[in-house]
Order: C-alpha cells, then sequence, then structure tokens
C-alpha cells in the first residue's frame, strides 16, 4: 500500500470519526438525515480508495452499492418519511449534549484500546481504522440508546451498519461478495419494515416518541 | 551556615519562639496595642528567620534530633530534609506578610480578647512547623490535631454569631475524620513493627495491597485536610467565617501542610509509587478543580469565591502530583521531576497569591464592613493600595503571563504534553484530556478572578457608605506590599526559584532537573531543551513596557495629551444609577448558564402580579445532597435504634452489667 | 542572536504595524464588494487612525488610571504578539521568550485588561460587554491551546520557531488532526476577533455588540490605539494560522534568499485570507449570543478530536 493511499484512507476515516460525533451532536432530525449520507459518501470513498490500492475489484462493486443505496436510495425514503409523517422538529435528547460528548470520546478511546491487538494482525491499509470503526459502531448504539424519537434510533441503527461496513473493508478488504449483498437487501428490507413500523406506532399514539411505547408494560 | 548552627535547631528555635509570644500575650490579654503592634511584627520577623533557614537547610543532607517531649517511651523526632525545608520557606515567606497584616488588622472588639487570640494564632502557627518537621507518628499527630484545635478556636474568633459556630463546628469534624484516617494510614505504614518513626516506615517494602490501602487512606485523610473533593465541603463555611488574616493562613499554608503530607507519605514513606496510585489522584484532582472553578463562578460573597478558588487550586496541585506518581511509576524520572517541579512551584504560588487575595479583602471588609459583591464597586479610587496589589494577585491567580501563577500552569501543561512516552495506551490517550480539562479550568479562572476585581474595585459603588471607605493602615500596607513583592519576583525568575527547589525531586524521585541538564538561565526557562519550549518573564516585561513607554511618548510628541471629562455614555437612557452595572450574580449568569447541570440551583421568580416582585437564585453544593444529608440521615437512624438500649430504669442498666459479667465468665471459662 | 536575527525582528515588527490596518481595509473592502456597495480606499484605516489621535481624548468622571492605561497595555500585548509569531521568519531574537502556549497567555492578559477597562467606567453596557467578552475568551482560550497541542505533538515542541521548521520541512501529507485543527482554529479566529458569525465588528447597536462594547467609552488617541491593536489581533491570528496550517514561505535561520522572498508571500497569503474572511463574513449571519457558546465549545472539542486522532492515527 503506498502511502499516498493510507493518508487517504486516514483522512476519510477521520472525516466518519468525525461525522459520527457530529450526529451525536446533531439536534435537527433534516441535518442528521444528510449526515447519514455524507456518512455513506466517505463510506464509498474510502472503499473505492482500498480498491484502487490493492486491485481487488470486487470492492468497487461494493463502493457502486453503497452509493445507490446509503448515499442515494436510503437518505430519500428517509426524507419522505419525515415529511409523511410530519416530523421536523428537533430532537431531545435524554442526557444533555456536552455529557454525550465527553462518553462519546471516552468510547472511542476505549474502542482504540480494544482494537489494538486486533490490529497488529492485520497487513491491510491502515492500523488506526479498525479502532474507529469500532468507536463509530460503540457512538451509533449511544444515539440509538439517548434519543427519544424514533427516527433518529433508526438512522443509529442504520449508521452502525456503516460502522461494521468500513471495520470489514479497512481490515480485511471487504467481505465475500455473497455475504456483502445479504446485509445489503437486509439493511433495505429492515428499512421497509421500520418505515411500517413508525407509521404503525404514529397511528397508535399520535406521536413518535418513544416514551409512549412504555405504556405497553403488562400493569 | 550548617556547621555554625544548624537549622534544624533554628527551626526549632523559631517554633519555641512563637509559643513564647504566643504566652507573653497571655501577660496583657486585654491590650490590643501590645498583642498587635510589638507581638505581631515580632512574630513576623521570626517568619523571616524561619524562612532563611529553610532556604538553608534545603541543598544540604537531612538532619534529624530527637526531642525529650512527649511520652518517657514516646520522644518526639524531628527531621529536616529538602522536603520539609521547602514547605517551612513556604509558611516562613507567607506568615510574614500574613502576620504583619494581621498587627494592624486586628481591632479591638473581635470577641476574643487580643491576647488570647495572639495565643492562639502563634500555636497555630508553631504547630504547622512542627508537622513539617515530625519525624513519627506521634509527633506528627500531635502537631497534627494541635493546628486542627488552634485554627478551630481562630475560625470561631467572633464566636456569638451562630453561623460561625456552625462552620467551626463542620470545620472540626471534617478534620477529625480526616484525622482517623491518617491514623490509620500510619498504622498500615508501620507494618506491624510497632515502631511508629518514619525511618522505620522508610524501611519497610509494603506488598502492593497494603501499600495501595496506605497511599488512599492518605489521599483520603490528606484531602480532607486539602479540601478535595468530596470532602471540601468545610471550606466555603470555614474561610468565610475566620478572620482575613486567618484565611489566608489557613487557605495559604494550611492546606499546604496537607498536600506536605500527601507528598511525604506517596513518595518517601512507600519507596516507589504505582502508576495507578497516580491516575487516581489525576482523576481527583481534575474533578476537584473543574468544580472548584465552576462554582467559584458562581459565589456572591467575595471570601467565599476565594475559598472554591482554593479548592480550584488544591485540584491543580493534585493533578500534578498525580502526574508525577505516574512518570515515577513508569521510572521517567526527568519528567517525573518536571511534574514535581510543577507541583511545588504552584503550592508557593498559591501561597503567596491567595494569601494576597485574602488579605486584600480583609482591608476591604474593614474599610466597608461588606461581604456581599452586590454592595461593593467602585473601591480602586478610596483604596488604592488594596486595589494594586490586588489587581497583581488576581493576574497571578488567573495564571497570565508575566506573573508566578503562569509559571506553574506552564510546567504542568508542558509535563501533560509529554506522554508520549508511556507505555501504556490508555494512559497515553487519556492524558491530553487532562490537558484539555486543566486549560479549561485555567481559562474559568481568568473569568471568576475578572468578576472578582471588577466587581470589588472598578465601576461605580453600590452603595453611598461606600464613600467612607478608607485605605489600609500602615502594617497592612507593609503585609501587601511584602506578599505582592514575592508574587513579581517568583514570576521573573522562575529559574532561580527552580534551582533552589531542584534538591527536593533529586531526593524523592531520584533525579534533579538541573542535574538532567540545564533548566536555562536567569532570563530563559527551559526545563528540557530551547527547541522544545522555552520561557522568558523578563523579556516579555521588559519589552511590555518599552513598548508603553515608546508609545506614550511617541503618542505625545507627534499628537497630543489632552484630556476632558464628560458624563459616560447613555445611550440615550436619562437615568443612569450605580445599580444598573452588573451584579455578582449578573456577571456569573453565562457560567451558570453553561453548567448548570454541576448546580444545584433553586430560582424564585416574581410574577407579573406581584406588588413587590423578588428575583432570588440560590446556588447550592449539590455535595450536601447526596452524600452529606444521607450520611448524616443514617447516621441519625442507626443512633435512634441504638438509642433504645436507654431505658432509664436502674434494673434495666443492672441487667446490662449482670449480662457482661456471665458472658465474660464464659469466654474466660473456654 | 544575530545581525540577520535583530534586522528581522525590526522587520516583522514594521510589518505588523503597517500590514494589520492594511489587512482591516483590505477586508472592509471586500465585505463592501460583496455586499454591492463601493468600497472605502485600502488606506481608509490608517486616515481612521490619524483623525483619531488628533482628536481630544473624552473620558468619564469616573474613570480611573487602570482606564487611561488599558490601551497602552493592550497595545503592547498584540504588538509583542506580533513579534513572537514567526510572520516572516523564524530566527527571531524575541522567539524563545515565549511559546506558543505563553502565547494564548499573552492574548489572555490583553483581554483581561480590556475587560477590567470596560467594568471600569461603571455603565451596564461596560459590563455587558466585559461579562460576553470573557465568556467568548474562556472558551476560545481552550480551544486555541488544543489546537497548538496537537500542533506541538506533531512536531514534538511548543515553541513556534520549531513547530514551523517542523511543519514546513515535512514531505507534503494529508494530517487528519491538522485538518480538525484548522477548522477549530478558524472558528476560534472569528470568535477572539469579534467577526460575524460572533459578533459584527461594523454593529452600532449597544445591546448586541461584545467587542465593541468594551471600547465604547474610549475617545481620541485611547480609541485609536484600542482600534490598532485590534487589527494587530486580527494580524497576529492570521499569522498563527498560515504559520501553523500553511508555513510554505517563512524564512529560516541564514537563508537571505527566503527572507527576501518571505514579505511578499507573507502579503499575497494575507490577501488570499483576507478575501476568505470577507466571503465568511458575508455568507454567514451573526447567532445569537446564546447559541455562541454551542459554537465555541464545537471548536473545543474539534480540537480535542483533532488531539485524539493523532495519537490514535499517528496522522
Amino acid at each position: 500500500m503506498n502511502p499516498l493511499s493510507t493518508q487517504v484512507v486516514n483522512l476519510f476515516a477521520a472525516a466518519l470519526l468525525l461525522i459520527a460525533f457530529a450526529m451525536l451532536s446533531q439536534r435537527r432530525i433534516v441535518t442528521l438525515i444528510n449526515l447519514f449520507a455524507l456518512q455513506g459518501l466517505s463510506l464509498v470513498g474510502s472503499t473505492a480508495t482500498v480498491a484502487w490500492a490493492t486491485g481487488q475489484h470486487h470492492l468497487y462493486y461494493s463502493a457502486g452499492i453503497t452509493l445507490a443505496l446509503k448515499v442515494l436510495l436510503l437518505p430519500w425514503i428517509l426524507h419522505r418519511l419525515i415529511r409523511r409523517l410530519n416530523v421536523k422538529w428537533d430532537v431531545e435528547t435524554l442526557i444533555n449534549i456536552p455529557t454525550m460528548m465527553i462518553v462519546g470520546i471516552v468510547l472511542v478511546i476505549f474502542a482504540f484500546n480494544l482494537a489494538l491487538p486486533i490490529s497488529e494482525f492485520s497487513r491491510s491499509v491502515a492500523r488506526g481504522t479498525l479502532g474507529i470503526a469500532l468507536a463509530c459502531v460503540l457512538m451509533s448504539f449511544l444515539m440509538m440508546i439517548t434519543r427519544s424519537k424514533a427516527v433518529p434510533q433508526v438512522i443509529g441503527f442504520l449508521s452502525m451498519e456503516n460502522g461494521l461496513f468500513f471495520a470489514a473493508t479497512s481490515a480485511t478488504y471487504g467481505m465475500p461478495m455473497v455475504v456483502e449483498l445479504g446485509i445489503a437487501l437486509d439493511v433495505l428490507v429492515g428499512m421497509v419494515i421500520l418505515g411500517v413500523f413508525l407509521f404503525q406506532i404514529r397511528e397508535q399514539f399520535d406521536s413518535l416518541d418513544i416514551h409512549h411505547l412504555e405504556k405497553l408494560r403488562d400493569d | 551556615m550548617n556547621g555554625v548552627f544548624p537549622a534544624i535547631d533554628g527551626a526549632l528555635a523559631v517554633a519555641a519562639a512563637w509559643l513564647a509570644i504566643g504566652f507573653a500575650g497571655l501577660l496583657a490579654p486585654r491590650s490590643f496595642r501590645f498583642v498587635a503592634h510589638v507581638l505581631f511584627p515580632l512574630s513576623a520577623l521570626l517568619s523571616l528567620a524561619l524562612a532563611a533557614f529553610g532556604l538553608a537547610a534545603i541543598p544540604g543532607a537531612p538532619q534529624a534530633l530527637v526531642l525529650p517531649i512527649g511520652l518517657p517511651d514516646l520522644p518526639f523526632h524531628v527531621r529536616l530534609d529538602a522536603l520539609s525545608a521547602f514547605f517551612l520557606v513556604i509558611l516562613g515567606l507567607a506568615s510574614a506578610g500574613i502576620t504583619v497584616f494581621a498587627g494592624g488588622y486586628f481591632r479591638a472588639g473581635e470577641g476574643t480578647a487580643p491576647g488570647v487570640m495572639g495565643l492562639q494564632y502563634h500555636v497555630f502557627l508553631a504547630a504547622m512547623a512542627l508537622v513539617m518537621l515530625a519525624d513519627d507518628a506521634y509527633a506528627f499527630m500531635v502537631c497534627w490535631e494541635l493546628m486542627a484545635l488552634s485554627s478551630f478556636f481562630l475560625v470561631t474568633t467572633n464566636h456569638r454569631i451562630p453561623e460561625i459556630q456552625r462552620a467551626g463546628f463542620l470545620y472540626l469534624l471534617v478534620a477529625h475524620v480526616g484525622a482517623i484516617a491518617i491514623l490509620l494510614c500510619f498504622g498500615v505504614l508501620q507494618a506491624n513493627t510497632g515502631d511508629y518513626t518514619f525511618a522505620n516506615m522508610r524501611a519497610q517494602h509494603l506488598p502492593v495491597a497494603p501499600a495501595s490501602a496506605a497511599f488512599l487512606l492518605a489521599l483520603f485523610g490528606f484531602g480532607a485536610k486539602a479540601g478535595i473533593l468530596p470532602l471540601h465541603v468545610w471550606l466555603p463555611e470555614a474561610h468565610p467565617a475566620a478572620p482575613s488574616p486567618v484565611s489566608a493562613l489557613m487557605s495559604g499554608v494550611m492546606l499546604k501542610t496537607a498536600i506536605y503530607g500527601m507528598a511525604r507519605v506517596a513518595f518517601d514513606l512507600l519507596g516507589s509509587p504505582l502508576w495507578w496510585w497516580g491516575v487516581i489522584a489525576l482523576a481527583i484532582g481534575l474533578a476537584t478543580a473543574l468544580f472548584g472553578v465552576v462554582f467559584a463562578a458562581a459565589q456572591v460573597d467575595m471570601k467565599r469565591l476565594l475559598a472554591y478558588s482554593s479548592i480550584e487550586n488544591i485540584g491543580l496541585i493534585v493533578i500534578a502530583m498525580g502526574l508525577a506518581i505516574v512518570f515515577t511509576g513508569y521510572r521517567m524520572l526527568p519528567l517525573a521531576a518536571l511534574a514535581m517541579a510543577a507541583m511545588l512551584y504552584h503550592c508557593a504560588n498559591h501561597a503567596v497569591f491567595k494569601s494576597l487575595l485574602f488579605l486584600g479583602t480583609g482591608s476591604v471588609l474593614h474599610a466597608t464592613q461588606e461581604r456581599n459583591l452586590g454592595k461593593l464597586g467602585g473601591l480602586m479610587r478610596f483604596m488604592p493600595w488594596v486595589a494594586v496589589t490586588s489587581l497583581v494577585g488576581v493576574i497571578a491567580s488567573a495564571g497570565l503571563p508575566p506573573s508566578n501563577g503562569f509559571v506553574s500552569e506552564w510546567l504542568l501543561l508542558q509535563g501533560l504534553l509529554f506522554t508520549g512516552e508511556i507505555p501504556n495506551p490508555y494512559l497515553r490517550m487519556l492524558i491530553p484530556v487532562f490537558a484539555a480539562g486543566v486549560v479549561l479550568v485555567a481559562a474559568l479562572a481568568g473569568y471568576v478572578m475578572v468578576k472578582f476585581f471588577g466587581v470589588i474595585f472598578l465601576g461605580r459603588p453600590r452603595e453611598e457608605k461606600l464613600a467612607h471607605a478608607h485605605d489600609a493602615g500602615p502594617l497592612e500596607r507593609l503585609g501587601l506590599a511584602w506578599l505582592t513583592a514575592l508574587c513579581v519576583l517568583m514570576g521573573l525568575f522562575p529559574v532561580e526559584v527552580m534551582e533552589v527547589m531542584d534538591p527536593i525531586p533529586a531526593m524523592l524521585v531520584g533525579r534533579g532537573l538541573v542535574q538532567g541538564g540545564h533548566i536555562g538561565n536567569t532570563f530563559l526557562l527551559a526545563p528540557v531543551s530551547p527547541e522544545r519550549a522555552s520561557y522568558s518573564p523578563i523579556a516579555m516585561l521588559v519589552v511590555t513596557l518599552a513598548i508603553v513607554a515608546l508609545a506614550f511618548v511617541l503618542v505625545r510628541r507627534f499628537y497630543h495629551g489632552r484630556v476632558r471629562r464628560a458624563a459616560p455614555w447613555d445611550c440615550g437612557y436619562p437615568w443612569q444609577t450605580a445599580r444598573m452595572q452588573d451584579t455578582a450574580e449578573g456577571f456569573g449568569q453565562p457560567i451558570r448558564q453553561i453548567f448548570e447541570p454541576f448546580y444545584r440551583m433553586r430560582r424564585e421568580l416574581p410574577t407579573a402580579f406581584d406588588a413587590a416582585p423578588r428575583y432570588r437564585v440560590i446556588v447550592e453544593d449539590p455535595m450536601w445532597g447526596w452524600i452529606y444529608v444521607r450520611i448524616a440521615t443514617a447516621t441519625e437512624a442507626v443512633s435512634r435504634v441504638v438509642g433504645r438500649l436507654q431505658r432509664g430504669r436502674i434494673s434495666i442498666y443492672l441487667l446490662y452489667s449482670f449480662l457482661t459479667l456471665v458472658a465474660l465468665l464464659f469466654l474466660t471459662q473456654a | 542572536m544575530n545581525v540577520e536575527g535583530i534586522l528581522a525582528q525590526l522587520g516583522a515588527l514594521v510589518a505588523a504595524l503597517v500590514l494589520a490596518p492594511l489587512l482591516a481595509g483590505w477586508v472592509n473592502m471586500w465585505r463592501a464588494w460583496l455586499q454591492n456597495r463601493t468600497a472605502p480606499p485600502l488606506t481608509q484605516p490608517f486616515r481612521a487612525l490619524h483623525k483619531l489621535f488628533w482628536k481630544e481624548s473624552v473620558m468619564a468622571h469616573s474613570a480611573s488610571p487602570l482606564y487611561r492605561a488599558a490601551p497602552y497595555a493592550v497595545f503592547s500585548c498584540m504588538l509583542l504578539a506580533c513579534m513572537i509569531v514567526p510572520t516572516i521568519s523564524t530566527n527571531l531574537p524575541l522567539a524563545p521568550a515565549a511559546d506558543a502556549i505563553a502565547l494564548v497567555g499573552l492574548f489572555a492578559l490583553a483581554r483581561l485588561f480590556m475587560s477590567l477597562a470596560a467594568m471600569d467606567v461603571g455603565t451596564a453596557f461596560g459590563t455587558l460587554g466585559a461579562r460576553r467578552e470573557m465568556l467568548v475568551g474562556f472558551l476560545a482560550e481552550p480551544a486555541f491551546l488544543m489546537v497548538v497541542f496537537t500542533a506541538s505533538l506533531i512536531s514534538s515542541s511548543t515553541s513556534l520557531a520549531t513547530i514551523v521548521g517542523s511543519l514546513a520541512h515535512r514531505e507534503p501529507t494529508i494530517l487528519p488532526s491538522l485538518a480538525f485543527a484548522g477548522v477549530a482554529f478558524t472558528m476560534v479566529s472569528l470568535a477572539e476577533n469579534a467577526r460575524v458569525p460572533v459578533d459584527n465588528p461594523a454593529t452600532h447597536l449597544e445591546l448586541t455588540m461584545i467587542h465593541e462594547a468594551m471600547l465604547l467609552e474610549y475617545s481620541g488617541r485611547h480609541l485609536a490605539l484600542m482600534e490598532w491593536a485590534a487589527a494587530l489581533k486580527l494580524f497576529a491570528y492570521s499569522c498563527a494560522g498560515l504559520a501553523l496550517f500553511f508555513p510554505w514561505g517563512i524564512a529560516e535561520a541564514n537563508d537571505r534568499v527566503a527572507l527576501a522572498l518571505a514579505l511578499p508571500m507573507l502579503v499575497a497569503k494575507l490577501a488570499a485570507g483576507g478575501v476568505l474572511l470577507a466571503v465568511i463574513e458575508t455568507v454567514l449571519a451573526k447567532m445569537r449570543i446564546f447559541r455562541v457558546p454551542e459554537f465555541l465549545a464545537t471548536a473545543f472539542l474539534l480540537g480535542v478530536l483533532a488531539l485524539l486522532v493523532r495519537i490514535l492515527l499517528g496522522a
């Protein structure tokens, strides 16, 4: 791997981390969806760079699928969902934003240290990217936990998948094509189902606040 | 100097002389003039002598003595080594200024007779000196308790006021909780040998578990006296309650005896500290510093503000100590010496500038009888001496160049930035986050100090009676000037100061900074190498003054120097009063808003229909509710249960004695 | 300390005094053009200074000696800062006097004096300005220090001359940590120099002022010194940013050709920076004062992130 490709992949990794932090601190849903699209874009860039540097052409197909799905299709679906659900407000968070940022930083340090011994074995592009990918997954999980409306939770779930995909491409030069196609299909189907769910929730409770789901408790 | 008159004898002589002065005050307990104008200046001279002895003793070998005081089989061991000598120097220099000020400060009718207060004051000073000299656990604890008791009496000087009584009680309570922990720590350190001298404790090599227990007990016990989180609750009550020279002495010197104790246990008695002790100290220090400065920004009483600022500075000192422990644990000795130099320098700096600020508030309090920031203002015109010396203290406290406060912060940041070579990856990544915390604390400290100085001395007086404020008297001016001179000198000549304290890291860690190569010369401080980092306060000051002078002269030469006085800009509002300036709450409002989750705030807001609208904000310490109230209720519940033993009937009590007798007989039989 | 060094230092001094108001004028020209107005000439700030120096200085009755001394103190702090930042050369005799941390401390000292002078007169506007300025400062200073720490971790030094030297001599690499630090630095610069989106330097409404509120009472030569100091601050920040992120063109020691070329390169870089600043000011709207802490907290966290990325990725 020549140094230029390593630097470019490092740059995309850093951009991914930055976007994960930005999503943690973002209040408005429309911006969240745009950030998710941007995350997909940096993922495409990083996959394409790895493909070009290592000469593995199936990664170009991966990049293409990611572009079609994560940058174009899914954000479009989400935007439409938002418009039809009439959901454009600011998102309330369960913990305040500075605390979440500090927890995010701690998660990054933790994830990185976790990934250190594993990345010793990899002969791939860049060592630190596995840690960053793990950190993105953890931070998306954090985002899912601390939001009180349903749509940001969906976006958190999707960006977790982004993190996993990045880990796969940067550490192991991509997964077998079958696995990738399967995951992509899973995500698409999941989106459709979640969309249906969101409508149902809205009809039942007339709001997408997840606190209402607590009414379903058995008492 | 050493051969002619050993410094340890000199230090002991000074302590004895202080006690003599204290008892001399009892000869004429009501004669305020004798106590204030004769005895106190004499004791200030003794402080200077103590500082001189300490300076002479730092580079030399440790000197030890056995005093025949104490119980027949437990004499007092005393020892003067580099660490004790340095803290004796801090005690001497700071107390010289404070004592001179106190001579001019105390007026008749404070509540305690002057002679009695002189006794308490000098016992306090002597006890602090002896704590630093003590070389065995018995002597240490006796002097520690003496220090706590005498300061309790000093805090409750105006004991007729109920809040002051409460503050004193709380202070004594926390001091004793700490003392128990210190005693337990010494118990662990002597490792079942029964010999409580420090020499024996040094010789023991404890395994990891008891050593860690000893360190944590020392951190808790000495931390209770130093005021780290969550044992800080006595500080904001006791410092405002005490008279200002006493607050200065407590905040400037007594807190440093606790740091001395921590350093003595961690580096000297425990031998080789473990790295994770340092991480605990770092975390506690950062939490303390952040807490202290955030709360200082929300205070409206000037002495409470300074008390919380002391908490913040103690946090910074503990951070430096934690960093030194981490580096020592990893055997990175030159960096450990740097961190230790930062810690010691900040101890000295804080002693000097915090005393200066407290003494300034003392003068303000005497002149205006007001402690509330909302009723002060514009005092610069009436009290120029106090204002100018407080300005120097404020610049030092905010950690701005070229003052002394900046040097210790600079050293600490340099130490935090060096952590790239630590083997542990978690630590390597965490420590820059600590650096971020330290710079945030430093920036907030600047905010707090602008609020302090601006609201008290600048602007227009918020009450009419402030026009009668008078400036400080001659003895007070002398004390303030001495401390200001110390601030300035310690800021402009950092290399000299670091060369003086160099034997201490050499003794405790094994390697000094000068040994490592170069600290720099008189004009340039470069602890590791000039390419790495360098700082020259003299050059900065000289160039700044030169530009000021040049600008002044050139403007007057080419243009003119005319001035006309007029009314200030009122933006079209016809009626501007002094009450339209920011109050202390107003100035602190942005910080309160940003850090709202930290505080426990209650707000009383007026409605539109109130005939007499009132706005009140009460900011409380959340630690009270989380920790102390819970402990208090639990204690009360337990004591209620135990109280059921008390029935009031004689037959029940006889039954208790009977049962105990039977049980003992049964046990001895078996 | 050789003759070249002294010449470079004096050159930096003169360049700062002359170029700073020109930079302010340049930015004003571009702002006017972008807003479809006729621009004032480039030397307008000099004319303004000259006019102000000739005017009488009018002071409030309650102003104290601190108020009179503050403009001189602030001016000299800013001029010293311009002499320490490597503008045209790293071979400055004064450079060892202060490293990057001391430079931040110097700016903080100037801010302290300005705030105290604002509180001195005792009107509501002065204390308002002082409070807001200290709010901006207390968040901007840590963010600036985080940027400095990132650069110092990359070059293993906090001395500005060494940072410039090591950053200029690396092979061109894309360093994400420097990219984040650059964004954080831009945000901090905008806040500290009282530019849109944090503060409007041309506002006349007292309740929206931050920096201007502190100058409200000054007039005559004192106001001239404060305005010049503000221009010097913008110059110092721009040169610090150029030294950290675009250090090519700054002369090293014993390089006379580079020294001769350094000044034109500096002017070119500053011109480009000025245009960028004018574009940012025109495109963005001033934000509410309650949003300013969030803006600066974002800059601070970006700085911390840059530091983390440097340690984690080594890049």
